[in-house]
């Protein structure tokens, strides 16, 4: 069985970071604001991990909770070696686990959060960040170039994101939650993700629906992570064509973050983006009850992608309740 | 759904690139800095009296000291997405592609960093530029005797 139901364990607080063109995005009530890339540090990859250790510190300080307190931090972020997360953990001293399923690491985060605290760690914090410029840098052309793209490329999101889970009843209950194969459907356009994700997307959505015999109007509503305008329209497609299921209750992140007028082409990308669009658009609107979040990944490497290959995607879907 | 058919799938969902325009755009913009650099040219040989081949290098030299500039004070990127290949083609393109790269590395240390990455994009110009000269030198060579 690749999905289980987890019982009393809740998200208890998250704290959000925007970035630069965040801020000014469909977002709104988000925790901490970044005014310009470099976050008072000196290079791109030191901003995030001010990023994420500032998100941390107002996790810990909202809640006022001590180093002591915490049981387990997991996370990850798009830098080779998730080098990111590693260096901002060094600063705590809290036990760690370093995760990578490219934009799918919230949900991944979340999934073995909620894993560990239901076989006894007490309190455990997830941590998530992208940066889009040491994103840039890693998978594509360097910053300043502006390489052309093709209208189906996405933006990777700027933002980090904290999360703390425990067994402490509060508003957001983890219910249950779906661990999705990587799938390969022949795509290897690294511009076009979403039609790389959409596929693992859905193979998740219905192995969640079967394993936990499910209709999809269950849920008030599905967020998928960062396929994008382009990616969203793929899935519904496909869905109908393959399984015969029409999504109505349906949203996709990345096409639901960013302002036509931004031009961030298909729409946003990246780990940050299904919970900064979930955290400080959808929660707020405080319409829906049952939510399943299915965050998407693209698992390629920069020599993989150059040498020709199929990108695997993967997808993780993860249950939620606003009680 | 095999393979073949989710890719069928995929193009139908895919926008459509408004090739015509910018092919449009970058013929005028290309169009511009080679017209530019007839006019630097002629100043250099009207006014200072060059030769034509002096000139022409003088001219290269200018074009993309200033790209380089407007590159490394943020401009041309946001330029290159609009006009694509109207920059990228001509020698702004090359002079752009060395210091953006440059920039992006330059604080990864001056040979691990900006050293080894500097010709990350303008390498394979330089490779293919030279191996193609050699080529059309000889094809010169056998043809014009």
């Amino acid at each position: 069985m690749a999905s289980k139901q987890f019982k009393n364990i809740y998200l208890n607080d998250f704290v959000t970071l925007v970035g630069p063109l965040e801020k000014e995005s469909h977002l709104k009530k988000y925790n901490l604001i970044m005014d310009d890339y470099y976050y008072g540090e000196k290079t791109f990859e030191q901003a995030e991990i001010k990023m994420q250790k500032s998100v941390i510190d107002q996790l810990l300080k909202q809640n006022s909770l001590k180093n002591a307190d915490i049981s387990l931090l997991v996370g990850g972020d798009l830098t080779n070696q998730i080098a990111i997360t590693s260096y901002s953990a060094k600063n705590y001293n809290f036990p760690f686990l370093g995760l990578y399923s490219a934009c799918a690491t919230f949900v991944e985060s979340l999934i073995v959060a909620a894993t560990f605290v239901e076989s006894g760690c007490k309190k455990v914090i997830g941590v998530t960040s992208s940066h889009n410029l040491t994103a840039e840098k890693q998978f594509r052309y360097p910053i300043e170039y502006g390489a052309p793209r093709p209208h189906t490329a996405t933006f990777t999101t700027t933002g980090a994101i904290s999360t703390l889970i425990s067994k402490k009843e509060s508003k957001l209950k983890i219910e249950s939650a779906t661990i999705g194969t990587p799938v390969d459907m022949g795509i290897s356009d690294a511009n076009n993700m979403g039609a790389v994700m959409a596929p693992a997307a859905a193979s998740t959505l219905m192995l969640h629906l079967t394993e936990l015999k499910r209709d999809i109007n269950y849920y008030d509503l599905i967020l998928t992570g960062d396929l994008g305008c382009v990616g969203a329209k793929i899935l519904e497609d496909y869905l109908l064509t393959n399984y015969n299921i029409k999504m109505k209750k349906y949203l996709d992140a990345g096409c639901e973050l960013f302002l036509n007028s931004q031009e961030t082409y298909a729409g946003g990308s990246g780990p940050a983006c299904l919970p900064l669009v979930f955290f400080n658009k959808i929660l707020t609107t405080k319409k829906y009850k049952k939510i399943l979040l299915i965050a998407t990944g693209a698992l390629h490497s920069v020599a993989l992608v150059n040498q020709a290959n199929p990108i695997p995607g993967i997808a993780h879907a993860i249950s939620l309740e606003v009680l | 759904m095999n393979k073949e058919e989710y890719k069928k799938l995929v193009e139908k969902h895919t926008p459509k690139e408004p090739r015509l325009r910018n092919i449009g755009v970058a013929f005028l913009v290309g169009g511009l800095i080679g017209f530019t650099g007839e006019f630097i040219m002629f100043l250099l040989i009207e006014s200072f009296g060059m030769s034509q081949t002096i000139a022409g290098i003088y001219t290269c030299l200018i074009i993309i000291g200033i790209s380089s500039l407007l590159t490394a004070l943020g401009f041309f990127d946001n330029w290159v997405t609009k006009c694509k290949c109207g920059l990228i083609i001509p020698t702004t393109g090359f002079a752009h592609s060395v210091t953006s790269s440059a920039l992006d590395y330059k604080k990864d240390g001056l040979i691990t960093g900006l050293g080894s990455n500097f010709f990350k994009l303008a390498g394979s110009v330089i490779l293919y530029g030279v191996i193609s000269a050699f080529i059309l030198v000889i094809v010169r060579v056998v043809i014009g005797g």
